[in-house]
């Protein structure tokens, strides 16, 4: 242990931990701005600086490791005085028309000139003195580098997390600025528009796209049916926005808060998440079949999981070559959004054209995915508009909502109905979970042999999981998988991704079935979730994702009431005609530079 | 304080034969190298000044099996070209150096990292590299050196930018520590050291510590390169013994209307005429990595500063608050106040930002910016209002 003093009083802390933790310890509060738990130490802003006794520069509290015997002082007339131009100056060369900005009220910079440069500023105003450009090519989100203080979290995030590296550090001196790869618009690179940079970006530099006012145009519009969606991970997380602490869930006051919105109907992507897994289970046994049994040497295996809009940009970019393992099913957004508007219109006799078709994401990728033209099956748009969990906490202030008291109330029927196997999809591993809870009844007709329906092993925050299930007892049909080890594996966030399709690429992996998300902790630490998300607020959204699982009473996807009637009424059976037609698309090579 | 007057000297040029000394080297042990080192009193001529001996010390003592030697060729720093004459003239000295601080600290890997413009060197450099190698060979000695180019970025000289370069990323200064003693190339235990500094240690092998600390005074041990340019009849290259006063600098190197002497680039201080005489050229007055810029009456000093402002402005990494839009305000606010668009007492405010910059940048640029602003303000403050 490691022995220090923080403004006089005595602390011990573990060798490594910076001057930064052990003032937390402490309760000894110090700004901070380009330091995220997330990302390496940058220390680039300058803005935690600390006196050292004894030193001869002050020394950056984020990146300066604790030493013993150290005398810290974090609130020197030097510190103060150094803090402040520090943040004057980041001001200087700051667009500041907050009134404007998206990040109003939620921007670290502005608290810090609340905290330290109110009043009359000290120093000249330099924004006109810089050619600052704004990109809103990108479908998912706009770059205004007008915004932007140049903390590099961004940088961090897309590199260190996402192995993209679509945005990074370019020029120098006063010149210096985040662009894009060769300075193309953000729609003309390598980006998964994943949206973990916009997460962690502190001001307004980089935010999602917004809808809001398009939605409140459809939901005011008598002549539109406005049907909404919410996406599994969304519950776990509203809260947060809405003074919940990290980790509560609100579902029931979210769908009543949607139906006070004034959607029409209030549906959930849970049901397209279990229906996922009919189609995506079905798959995975076709196709073990065909390798197994017909002894096809051109089926592709191992397959990956495709409900990710993320993970899809990705593999597209980098490895093109395995498009044909991912699986052909669509994401639960897009299959509810064609479902939506055939399915859905059809039972309720609603004309299709009518029908705005709304969906609530923990994404900003999403937002793509629902522009991409594979996405028309329905013979329109089949999601109109697509808004993040921070979106949605804007429109419950916006209209005044007391969320906090509102009446807990239930989704609506016709694709409302979801399992606890739909749910967990938000989470990491969910996927796998849910797949397997399922295609293990078809093929033995028991349940997976895990307690209480819990797959442990594929849960939980390591970036790479592995599982190996044993099958056995089959049912006729699938007799030839007796005794056969279905050896599964799971990735979240692209840096794990891209390790997981390197042994595939090498041919070193011995999987059939692969889950990836490109989100840290997956959908719940998804780029569209409340700022701030870290990994202990992924780890209390992630408790809470599968507290949500064990309070349903159905639990496993085949048993959703909705899915077996939408597959005797409309769809006949998994992978038949019908769904292909609608649930299923084939994905792009896109170019890797 | 101690005053040893002007004497030329004659060491780091010196003919010498580098295989005598280099076998003296691996003769001795390399606590025994180390230990000469920090008898002589050394201290790194590339600006910040750190004792070379203890340098080793702290890379020696670091357990690895890999570690480096880098020679740090970058020149950057404005009115300094002395390293090129050393690389130029006894090339074979600065391998000698790096030789042996390798035997010192354990390393048996040397980096050259040279300034990008030298290029046109570097035919002759691997040539004489060549023989370099064959000849430590030749003695048994097993070192390797390479040599790698700069990129043009001023701050690439900075040690930790350095290394980032090395390893083929962008040229921006690491947070410290952790030290390069500990982490530098590859995350290796490195010893950078400037060109003089190796060249330094190897006549110090060659002669002797003691006979080394009879120049220079207690603070500055030794002679050093100076880079004299400016308002002289005689610019160029000179080794001078260390301790001596501005004032006698300037009776030898002015032109008899000396105003200012720039001591240290533009990472320096600025030395009005009235502190000729008090100012000592060494690490207990004013220290130097070698330039030295004379000024006479004729120059508008406002001039002056805005070159340096206008160069940082520019060779600023840009990752950090403080240097990087420092910088920006310290040159548009003197251009604010020459033109009447800012009150003079704005320069008030400056000369504490220059403070600010001084304690909260990340590296030594950033830190080193208000020396030049605060000297030149500070002493010709009229000549920036007017
Ligand atoms: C902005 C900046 C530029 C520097 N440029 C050089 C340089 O060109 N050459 C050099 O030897 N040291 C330069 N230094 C100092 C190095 O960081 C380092 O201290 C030095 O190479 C150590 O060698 P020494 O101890 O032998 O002086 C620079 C430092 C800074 C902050
Ligand atoms: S980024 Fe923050 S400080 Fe800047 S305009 Fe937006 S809210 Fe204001
Ligand atoms: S959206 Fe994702 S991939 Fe695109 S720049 Fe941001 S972090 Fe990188
Ligand atoms: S865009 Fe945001 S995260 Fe990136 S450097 Fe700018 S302020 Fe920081
Ligand atoms: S002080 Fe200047 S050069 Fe050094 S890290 Fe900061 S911005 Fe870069
Ligand atoms: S938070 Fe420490 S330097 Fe930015």
């Amino acid at each position: 242990m490691i022995n220090l003093l923080i403004n006089d009083q005595k602390v011990s802390v573990q060798a490594g931990t910076t001057v930064l933790a052990a003032a937390k310890k402490l309760k000894i509060n110090i700004p901070t701005l380009c330091n995220h738990d997330d990302l390496c130490v940058a220390g680039n802003c300058r803005v935690c600086i600390v006196e050292q006794k004894g030193a001869r520069t002050l020394i950056a509290s984020c990146a300066t490791p604790a030493s013993e015997g150290m005398d810290i002082h974090t609130n020197t007339l030097k510190v103060r005085n150094a803090r402040k131009h520090i943040v004057e100056l980041l001001l200087s060369e700051h667009r500041a028309d907050c009134t404007k900005c998206y990040k109003n009220q939620n921007c670290e910079l502005q608290s810090l000139a609340n905290e330290f440069a109110f009043g009359d500023h000290i120093f000249l105003d330099l924004v006109e003195d810089h050619k600052y450009n704004i990109d809103r090519s990108s479908p998912s989100f706009i770059k205004d580098d007008s915004k932007c203080i140049r903390c590099q979290r961004c940088v961090r995030t897309c590199s260190e997390l996402q192995y993209i590296s679509a945005i990074a550090v370019s020029n120098k001196g006063a010149q210096m600025k985040i662009s894009s790869f060769n300075n193309r618009p953000m729609s003309h690179v390598v980006c998964t528009n994943c949206g973990q940079c916009v997460n962690r970006c502190p001001t307004g530099a980089l935010v999602e796209k917004t809808y809001i006012d398009q939605v409140w145009d459809a939901i005011y519009d008598p002549d539109k049916h406005v049907v909404v969606q919410t996406a599994p991970a969304v519950r776990v997380a509203l809260g947060e926005d809405l003074g919940y602490d990290p980790g509560e869930r609100v579902t029931g006051k979210m769908v009543n808060a949607l139906r006070q919105l004034g959607f029409s109907s209030v549906l959930d992507t849970d049901f397209t998440a279990d229906l996922t897994i009919m189609e995506e289970g079905t798959e995975l046994l076709v196709r073990l079949k065909k390798a197994l049994v017909d002894g096809d040497k051109k089926v592709s295996l191992p397959m990956f999981t495709s409900c990710s809009p993320g993970w899809i940009k990705f593999i597209e970019h980098k490895y093109p070559e395995f498009l044909p393992n991912l699986s052909t099913c669509k994401s639960p957004q897009q299959m509810f959004g064609v479902l939506a508007k055939t399915y859905y219109a059809k039972k309720r006799n609603i004309d299709p054209s009518k029908i705005v078709s709304v969906s609530i994401m923990p994404c900003t990728a999403k937002k793509f995915e629902a522009d991409r033209p594979e996405m028309r099956a329905s013979g329109f748009k089949d999601v109109d508009f697509v808004l993040t969990t921070r979106e949605l906490a804007v429109m419950i202030k916006q209209a005044g909502l007391d969320f906090r008291n509102l009446e807990e109330a239930k989704y609506d029927s016709i694709m409302g109905d979801s399992t606890g196997a739909g749910v967990i999809f938000g989470a990491t591993g969910g996927v796998m979970e849910a797949a397997l809870r399922t295609a293990y009844e078809i093929v033995t007709g028991r349940e997976v042999p895990f307690g209480n329906l819990n797959i442990t092993p594929v849960r939980g925050m390591d970036g790479v999981k592995e599982a190996t299930v044993k099958i056995e007892g089959c049912v006729d049909a699938w007799k030839f998988l007796e005794g056969a080890e279905l050896k599964v594996a799971i990735a979240h966030g692209l840096v794990n991704a891209n390790k997981i399709m390197k042994l595939v690429r090498e041919g070193k992996a011995p999987y059939h079935f692969i889950e990836i998300m490109a989100c840290p902790g997956g959908c719940i630490g998804g780029g569209g979730q409340p700022i701030p998300t870290n990994m202990q607020i992924r780890k209390n959204r992630m408790k809470a994702i599968y507290a949500e699982d064990e309070h349903m009473v159905l639990r496993k996807s085949h048993e959703n009431p909705e899915v077996i009637a939408i597959y005797k009424e409309f769809l006949e059976k998994p992978n038949s005609h019908k769904s292909h037609e609608l649930l299923h698309t084939h994905y792009i090579e896109r170019d890797n530079y | 304080m101690e005053n040893k007057g002007l004497n030329k000297v004659d060491l780091i040029f010196e003919k010498i034969e580098p295989k005598e000394v280099l076998i003296k080297a691996f003769k001795m042990s390399s606590a025994e190298i180390i230990q000469n080192i920090l008898d002589s009193g050394l201290k790194g001529r590339g600006g910040a000044g750190f004792p070379t001996g203890l340098k080793w010390k702290y890379t020696a003592a670091e357990k690895s099996s890999e570690k480096y030697i880098v020679c740090n060729a970058d020149e950057g720093e404005p009115g300094t070209f002395k390293d090129r004459e050393i690389l130029e003239r006894v090339s074979d000295k600065v391998h000698g150096g790096m030789a042996i601080a390798g035997k010192a600290i354990g390393a048996k890997m040397g980096i050259v990292y040279l300034r990008g413009e030298y290029r046109y060197m570097l035919l002759k450099l691997m040539i004489e590299l060549d023989s370099f190698h064959k000849m430590i060979k030749e003695i048994g000695y097993d070192f390797n050196i390479e040599y790698r180019m700069g990129s043009g970025a001023y701050i690439c000289g900075e040690e930790s930018a350095l290394f980032e370069s090395i390893e083929g990323k962008r040229g921006e200064p690491r947070n410290k520590p952790p030290y390069p003693t500990v982490s530098g190339v590859f995350d290796k235990p490195t010893s950078i050291n400037n060109v003089e500094t190796l060249v330094t240690a190897m006549m110090i092998i060659q002669h002797g510590a003691k006979n080394f600390t009879q120049y220079g005074t207690k603070d500055s041990r030794g002679s050093k390169v100076f880079s004299v340019s400016g308002d002289t009849p005689t610019p160029g290259i000179f080794e001078l013994e260390l301790g001596m006063s501005v004032q006698q600098f300037v009776n030898v190197f002015g032109d008899g209307d000396t105003k200012a002497v720039q001591v240290g680039g533009a990472s320096g201080f600025c030395v009005p005429r009235k502190k000729f005489a008090e100012t000592i050229i060494g690490f207990e007055g004013v220290p130097t990595g070698g330039s030295m810029m004379l000024f006479n009456s004729s120059r508008s000093m406002y001039n002056v500063l805005h070159n340096y402002l206008d160069f940082f402005t520019e060779e600023s990494c840009g990752q950090c608050t403080p240097c990087r839009v420092g910088c920006q305000q310290l040159l548009k606010g003197v251009e604010k106040v020459k033109k009447g668009e800012a009150k003079p007492t704005y320069l008030n405010e400056l000369m504490k930002l220059a403070d600010s910059m001084k304690i909260a940048a990340k590296c030594g640029l950033g830190q080193s910016v208000g020396n030049a602003f605060k000297s030149i303000v500070g002493n010709f403050r009229e000549e920036i209002i007017y």
